[in-house]
C-alpha cells in the first residue's frame, strides 16, 4: 500500500465541516489534544508504517515550505 | 535514616604499598565496589581470576538505589550462586498495571508463560545485594577487597594504567595491567581520561521516597499518570522486602529540591497518597533529574568502562543496574580467557561491538519512557495526554501508553563473535539461553543451571535414533534427550525442543555467558571448533 496523493473521499467538503464542528467550543490545548487523538486513532486504522512514514514526511514538507507569515497572516484573517 | 536495614562496615587494612617507593603491580584491578564492580569480580573469581576491588567507602550502597531485578539479571546471578538469595529475600513480580486519574487503563504481564526458574522481576534493595556479592567475593579468596581506598588519579598507560589511590595510611600507587572502571555515573576514570559523556538532561525531578508501612496492596508495579492524589504528574510504587514501599513522585522542572525533601513535606505526599489511616515511617528520601547519555566508546586500550560509568540511563525501565551487570557478564568471561592466554586481546573489541548497541537499546528505551513521561513541549504533551484520554474505551491505544518498557536482555545480534545462521531461528546467534524445566535422573531441574560457567558448552538434543552430536576438545557437553532413555537432562515437557527451536541431531553452542554463539542443524566437529575460534575473538 501506498499513501493516497488523489481525492480519495466521496464528500470532502462534508470531512472537513464534521472535522470544523469537532473543533467548535474547544480552547487551544483541548483542540490539539482531539488533532492528536484523531491522527492516532486513524494511523492505528491505517496500520501500516511505511504509509504513515510518508504521510509525516509530506506533512512536514508542505508545513516547511509555507512561510511563517503566511500561516501567522492567515490565523488572523477574519474576513472572506 | 534507614528503620529496616544497618549498613554493615568492613574493615579496612593497610595496604602493604603504602609508603613504599614504587608502585605495587595487579594483572586486575576494579575501580568501585557496587554492584557492577562486585558483580564483575565474583564472575572473575569463580572463573579463577583473581582481582584487586577498590571502594572509597567501607560499606553497601546507602538507601535502596537499585530496586528491581530483571530476570536476566537474576539469571546472571543464579549462575554466580546467588540466584536463590535474591528468590528467598525479594518480592516477586510479574504483573504491572498503569492508572490515568482514578481508573485503570491498562495493566500487562511481563512473564506470562510457566516453566522459567525466575520470574520477570524480583524487587529487592540494592544493598542486599552488594552485601551477598562483598560476601561471596571474599568467600572466592580470589578478591582482594580494598575498603577506604579511594582513587584519586588515573593514567592511561600502554600496559595498563597507573593509579594514585588515597587511604587512611596516606597514598600509595598501583599499576593495573587492566583496570575496570565500575565508578558509576559520576566516574573519575572518565574524567581523568578526559572522555566526554553526551547525551540528554531531561527538564524535570522525581522525589524518590522509600517508606515503611504495612499495606494490602499486591507485589505489582503501579504506574499512575495524573492522579488525584498528586495532579498533573505521575507516581509509581513498588513493594520491597521488610514492608518497603517505593514511591517516585514527579514533580516537574520548577520544584526546588531542597524544600522537596523536607520531611514533613514528604509525609504529606505520602499521606495525600494512601489516605489518612495508613500509618507509616519514612525511610529514604532523594530527588533526582534523569539523564541519558554514553561513552562513544566503553574500551579504552587497557581501561575498560562498566555500568553507570560507560552509560546513564532513566530509571523508568529499570535498565541500569540490570544494564550495568549484563556488563559485567558480557566482560568477565572475556577478560578471563584472555588473561589466560586463551583469546588474543582483541577479544575485548566484541565488548564495545556488543555493549554499546545494548546500552543504545536501553537509553532508547528509557528515553521514550521520559519523554512519553515528561512531555518537551505542546505537541508531545497533546498526544501524550490524547493516548491517556484514549486509552480506557479504545484498546488500540494502550500500546502508547509508556509507563517504561522494562528491562530485557539484549540480543547481540550482528556481533563478530557469532557464527551466521540461524538467523530466524527462536534463539539466534546472539540470543540469551531461555530457560526450560528438565528433569535430572528423575528429578526436577533447570536447563540454565547447567549453561556457560566457566567454559563454552554445546547444548545437543538427543532423539530415539538421533545420537546427539560431539564436542570438539575443550568444549563441555550437554545432552538433552526427547525421551527418557536418550540420556542426559529429560526434556520431559518438550519446552527445550520448543524454545530453542531444536531438534534432536541438532545442536547450539553457548558461550560463557550463556549467550548463542552458533547454532547447527548438522553438528559437524570441525565446524563446531571454528564457531568456537570464532567466538574466543581469532582471526578466521
Amino acid at each position: 500500500m501506498t499513501l493516497a496523493t488523489t481525492p480519495n473521499l466521496a464528500d470532502p467538503d462534508a470531512f472537513y465541516a464534521l472535522l470544523m464542528q469537532a473543533h467548535r467550543g474547544l480552547d487551544e490545548d483541548a483542540s490539539r489534544r482531539l488533532d492528536a487523538a484523531l491522527v492516532l486513532l486513524l494511523a492505528n486504522h491505517v496500520g501500516d508504517m511505511a504509509v504513515l512514514a510518508a504521510a509525516v514526511q509530506r506533512a512536514r514538507e508542505a508545513v516547511a515550505a509555507m512561510p511563517a507569515e503566511q500561516g501567522l497572516a492567515a490565523e488572523g484573517r477574519g474576513g472572506p | 535514616m534507614p528503620v529496616t536495614y544497618q549498613n554493615p562496615r568492613y574493615a579496612y587494612r593497610r595496604p602493604d604499598a603504602v609508603g613504599r617507593a614504587g608502585p605495587e603491580e595487579a594483572p586486575v584491578v576494579i575501580a568501585g565496589g557496587g554492584l557492577v564492580g562486585l558483580t564483575l569480580a565474583l564472575d572473575l573469581a569463580r572463573r579463577g581470576t583473581a582481582s584487586v576491588l577498590l571502594d572509597e567507602d567501607d560499606t553497601v550502597s546507602f538507601g535502596s538505589r537499585a530496586i528491581c531485578w530483571a530476570k536476566r539479571t537474576l539469571e546472571i546471578m543464579g549462575r554466580l550462586g546467588l540466584g536463590q538469595r535474591f528468590l528467598d529475600k525479594g518480592i516477586t513480580w510479574n504483573q504491572g498495571r498503569v492508572y490515568v486519574q482514578d481508573r485503570e487503563a491498562y495493566a500487562f504481564d511481563l512473564l506470562p508463560e510457566q516453566g522459567h526458574e525466575f520470574p520477570a522481576f524480583v524487587n529487592l534493595q540494592q544493598y542486599y545485594a552488594e552485601e551477598w556479592l562483598v560476601a561471596a567475593c571474599e568467600a572466592t579468596g580470589l578478591v582482594d577487597l580494598r575498603w577506604k581506598n579511594r582513587v584519586a588519579s588515573v593514567e592511561r598507560r600502554p600496559d595498563g594504567a597507573l593509579l594514585g589511590i588515597e587511604t587512611p595510611d596516606g597514598p600509595y600507587r598501583l599499576h593495573a595491567q587492566w583496570l575496570l572502571a565500575c565508578d558509576g555515573a559520576r566516574s573519575l576514570a572518565r574524567e581523568q581520561l578526559g572522555l566526554e559523556f553526551l547525551g540528554q538532561v531531561f527538564r524535570d525531578r522525581f522525589l524518590i521516597a522509600d517508606i515503611v508501612m504495612r499495606a494490602p496492596f499486591p507485589a505489582e508495579r503501579r504506574f499512575w499518570f495524573d492522579p488525584p492524589f498528586h495532579p498533573g504528574q505521575s507516581v509509581l510504587l513498588h513493594k520491597q522486602p521488610d514492608d518497603v514501599w517505593r514511591i517516585d513522585f514527579q514533580l516537574g522542572w520548577d520544584a526546588d529540591p531542597e524544600e522537596e525533601k523536607r520531611p514533613e513535606k514528604v509525609r504529606a505526599r505520602v499521606a495525600q497518597m494512601l489516605g489518612e489511616d495508613i500509618p507509616f515511617e519514612l525511610e529514604w528520601v532523594s530527588v533526582y533529574t534523569f539523564r541519558c547519555r554514553r561513552l562513544e566508546r566503553f574500551r579504552h586500550g587497557r581501561i575498560l568502562f562498566v555500568g553507570d560509568s560507560a552509560h546513564q540511563v532513566s530509571p523508568f525501565g529499570a535498565r541500569g543496574g540490570n544494564g550495568g551487570v549484563q556488563d559485567a557478564d558480557n566482560l568477565a568471561w572475556k577478560l578471563d580467557a584472555v588473561l589466560r592466554g586463551a583469546a588474543p586481546e582483541a577479544l575485548l573489541d566484541s565488548y564495545d561491538a556488543e555493549r554499546i548497541p545494548a546500552a543504545e537499546e536501553n537509553i532508547l528505551n528509557s528515553t521514550r519512557s521520559t519523554d512519553f513521561i515528561t512531555p518537551k513541549n505542546g505537541a508531545a504533551r497533546a498526544y501524550r495526554d490524547a493516548v491517556l484520554a484514549l486509552t480506557t474505551a479504545t484498546p488500540a491505544a494502550r500500546p502508547w501508553v509508556n509507563s517504561g518498557r522494562l528491562s530485557r536482555p539484549a540480543v547481540l545480534r550482528g556481533s563478530p563473535l557469532g557464527t551466521p545462521g540461524g538467523e530466524d531461528a527462536p534463539l539466534p546467534p546472539g540470543a540469551p539461553a531461555v530457560d526450560a524445566p528438565v528433569l535430572n535422573r528423575g528429578r526436577a531441574d533447570w536447563l540454565l543451571r547447567h549453561l556457560g560457567g566457566t567454559g563454552f558448552t554445546l547444548l545437543a538434543l538427543a532423539g530415539e535414533g538421533a545420537p546427539p552430536p560431539e564436542a570438539p576438545p575443550g568444549i563441555a557437553r550437554l545432552v538433552v534427550g526427547e525421551t527418557e532413555t536418550t540420556g542426559g537432562l529429560f526434556d520431559h515437557a518438550g519446552l527445550v525442543a520448543r524454545r530453542w527451536g531444536l531438534a534432536p541431531g541438532e545442536a547450539v553452542l553457548l558461550r560463557p555467558d550463556q549467550h548463542v554463539a552458533a547454532r547447527f542443524a548438522v553438528a559437524e566437529t570441525h565446524a563446531i571448533a571454528a564457531a568456537h575460534r570464532r567466538a574466543m575473538g581469532h582471526a578466521a
